[in-house]
């Protein structure tokens, strides 16, 4: 199969939605003749014009706001918030608003759209433009918040999530924009709510999102000529979370570490190791249930620091080998 | 985009006497300014370079062109008083006073940079001397500066805080909450628009349906001053008179001044919406000739205080390069109090 980067099947995603459903629109900062902060959008305006790529003014909350109206009247748009951290100035639109309109209106509404936003660190863009925020969405009925790790799930979860009727937070990772994968060149869908088994196992199940997934898969290359074999589940939607993939491997495997880049305390990990404990994979439980996460700072700038602040392929083996090893 | 080359031509709105203005500040302040003018553009051509090097991890926004602002600025405020800036910092926190081999050390991410290496280009603070920081989010200081304003006025100590952000930053909520809370408990505040035209690739025109940033001071009832970004006198003389409305109790002021910004955005930016002719005309007003110009310096005497801005420079990627990076074991350190 064809490869393209991850931010080539974003744009191919929304070039394909946006030929074929004329309510798709793009909104943001900077998307038009700059094609993106990242270059996500680079070459849309050309080809959908400026009615349909609209650049705004720095104005976060505006945009938030923007996709909500038009999503409340028949469009379908597709918002950007070019750095995750900025999504904290849209906040009150999309948990307040967006979120609960449906269920105040007693169901007679929808609100469909996506707001895709880059996270993470490793860029040197320091503490305010490398946050990872998704669990702040995680936290909130009525949102559905999707979280890609490959080319090929960027684009089948972008386009699932623009034909959803409900606001997908849709949080892509700056790492991951250059790397390669397969992608068919037709339009697919993958649906919201399917974990996906990215590698088989024995002896531990790794749960991990985002850029930790190709992260957790060269460790588990390392692990495996140690004879250690693990098992990589990427939930790649956070809400709705389906937890039936993971709780079944970890009755296989006795052992599960949850991996994340955002902050330990709070975030996505906990929940992951609740449902564990919460099923009947507790009783197969041979060693403690652990997160492996950021670490309680926010990201700093210093290159060794900030390489530091988050799990890396080595933390990953190490806490793996404890874990199967039972040192602890 | 625009294919007219943008060449507005920026009236102040009110009135600037370059020749009493000069009097008023003496020659030796005024060499001072271009001094520090020229440490500015010597210190963001240095970053351009470490960068093209590959030897800064990060990015960077530079503000070569914009020296008139950051320093017009500065010296109309006083010793004590407050400093709140914005990503494209660099120039205001030297105009500021503070030391270039602390900066650079910060902006090569050193143990010794002004934030211990953990904040970097945009988070360039100096607490001791009242500089409470760039900033990363576009307008993320305009609100702090209420605060400011507020303590300055409870503590009764006369201080003024100084609030520069760019023309993006004008388009943001928090701008209109915060002007109007200034003006209605008339707060010490000068709020300074460096208007350079573009907010990353938002030509101003297209972001705003009103001619003069300025023109909003009217909604909150404050005074709405527009001056030449590029001509150092009207910035001083304009934030001068800011301040003393400030210091004398009558409440914040905007000051939009109207400068253009040389580089890219940040550090890759292909300008796809500006064209190469109306850069090179902006550069045709270049803020340091014509300040020198003004002086009456000839080539050669601007030239000297061009390499002593460059010497200065040059030793602090020095010290910079020879401080030790942060120690990993004090990752966690900082958080809290
Ligand atoms: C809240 C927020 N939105 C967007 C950005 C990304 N961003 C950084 S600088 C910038 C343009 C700012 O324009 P302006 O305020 O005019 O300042 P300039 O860069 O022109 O000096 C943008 C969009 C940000 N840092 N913060
Ligand atoms: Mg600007």
């Amino acid at each position: 199969m064809r490869e393209i980067t991850y931010v080539e099947a974003i744009r191919e995603a929304l070039a394909q939605k946006m030929a074929e459903d004329p309510t798709v629109f793009l909104i943001g900062e900077d998307i038009g003749i700059y094609g993106g902060a990242f270059g996500a959008t680079a070459g849309l305006i050309e080809q959908f014009g400026e009615e349909r790529v609209i650049d705004t003014p720095i104005s976060e909350a505006g945009i938030a706001g923007a996709c909500i109206g038009a999503a409340l009247t028949g469009m379908r748009p597709v918002g950007e918030i070019q750095f995750m951290d900025f999504v904290t100035l849209s906040m009150e639109q999309l948990v307040l608003q967006a979120a609960k309109i449906r269920f105040m209106f007693g169901g007679k509404a929808k609100v469909p759209f996506v707001l895709r936003m880059p996270g993470g660190s490793g860029t040197g863009a320091a503490a305010q433009h490398s946050e990872s925020l998704e669990n702040w969405f995680v936290h909130v009925p009525g949102l559905k918040v999707v979280m890609p790790s490959t080319p090929y799930d960027a684009k089948g979860l972008l386009i699932a999530a623009i034909e959803d009727d409900n606001p997908v937070i849709f949080v892509e990772h700056k790492l991951l924009y250059k790397v390669k994968g397969p992608v068919p060149e037709e339009m697919y869908r993958i649906p919201l709510g399917q974990s996906h088994i990215v590698r088989e196992g024995k002896d531990l199940t790794i749960v991990a999102t985002s850029v930790m997934v190709q992260r957790a898969l060269q460790a588990a290359e390392q692990l495996q000529a140690e004879g250690i074999e693990v098992e990589i589940i990427d939930p790649r939607t956070l809400r709705p979370l389906d937890d039936v993939p993971i709780i079944r491997s970890v009755k296989k495997t006795g052992r599960a570490l949850v991996v994340h880049e955002a902050v330990k305390m709070g975030g996505f990990g906990g929940e992951i190791v609740a449902r564990i404990v919460e099923s009947e994979a507790f009783d197969y439980l041979e060693a403690p249930v652990r997160r492996l996460a950021g670490l309680d700072i926010p990201i700093p700038y210093n290159r060794t620091l900030e390489y530091h602040a988050v799990p890396q392929v080595e933390n990953i083996v190490e806490e793996a080998r404890k874990l199967v090893k039972g040192v602890y | 985009m625009s294919t007219q080359p943008n060449l507005m031509v920026i009236e102040n709105t009110i009135p600037v006497d370059h020749d009493q203005l000069l009097t008023e500040l003496g020659r030796d302040q005024a060499l001072d300014m271009l001094a520090t003018m020229c440490l500015i553009r010597a210190f963001e051509e240095k970053a351009e370079d470490l960068f093209a090097r590959g030897m800064v991890h990060g990015t960077m926004h530079l503000s070569i062109g914009q020296e008139a602002v950051a320093v017009g600025a500065t010296r109309a405020m006083q010793k004590g008083d407050y400093l709140l800036n914005h990503h494209r910092g660099h120039g205001h926190c030297l105009a500021w006073g503070s030391d270039v081999n602390l900066m650079m050390a910060e902006f090569l991410g050193k143990e010794t940079g002004y934030c211990r290496g953990r904040g970097g280009s945009m988070h360039i603070a100096n607490v001791e001397a009242n500089n409470l920081g760039a900033n990363g989010i576009v307008g993320g200081g305009i609100p702090i500066s209420v605060g400011v304003g507020l303590s300055i006025k409870m503590r009764r100590t006369h201080q003024v805080c100084l609030t520069i952000f760019g023309d993006g930053a004008a388009n943001e909520g928090a701008f209109h909450e915060s002007l109007n809370m200034a003006s209605i408990w008339d707060l010490p505040v000068v709020y300074l628009c460096e208007n350079n035209q573009y907010a990353m690739s938002m030509p101003m025109t297209k972001a705003f349906n009103i001619e003069r940033i300025s023109q909003r001071a009217c909604a909150y009832g404050i005074p709405g001053i527009t001056v030449d970004g590029n001509d150092v006198l009207a910035v001083y003389a304009a934030v001068r008179q800011a301040a003393e409305r400030a210091r004398s109790g009558q409440g914040p002021t905007l000051v939009e001044a109207v400068t253009y910004r040389w580089r890219g955005h940040s550090k890759s930016d292909r300008q796809a919406y500006r064209t190469r002719e109306e850069v090179k005309a902006w550069q045709q007003r270049d803020p340091i000739r014509r300040f020198a110009g003004l002086l009456g310096l000839s080539e050669q005497e601007l030239a000297v205080y061009i390499s002593e801005a460059q010497r200065k420079v040059e030793a602090a990627v020095a010290f910079a390069q020879a401080s030790p990076e942060p120690d990993v074991s004090t990752i966690l350190e900082g958080v809290y109090a």
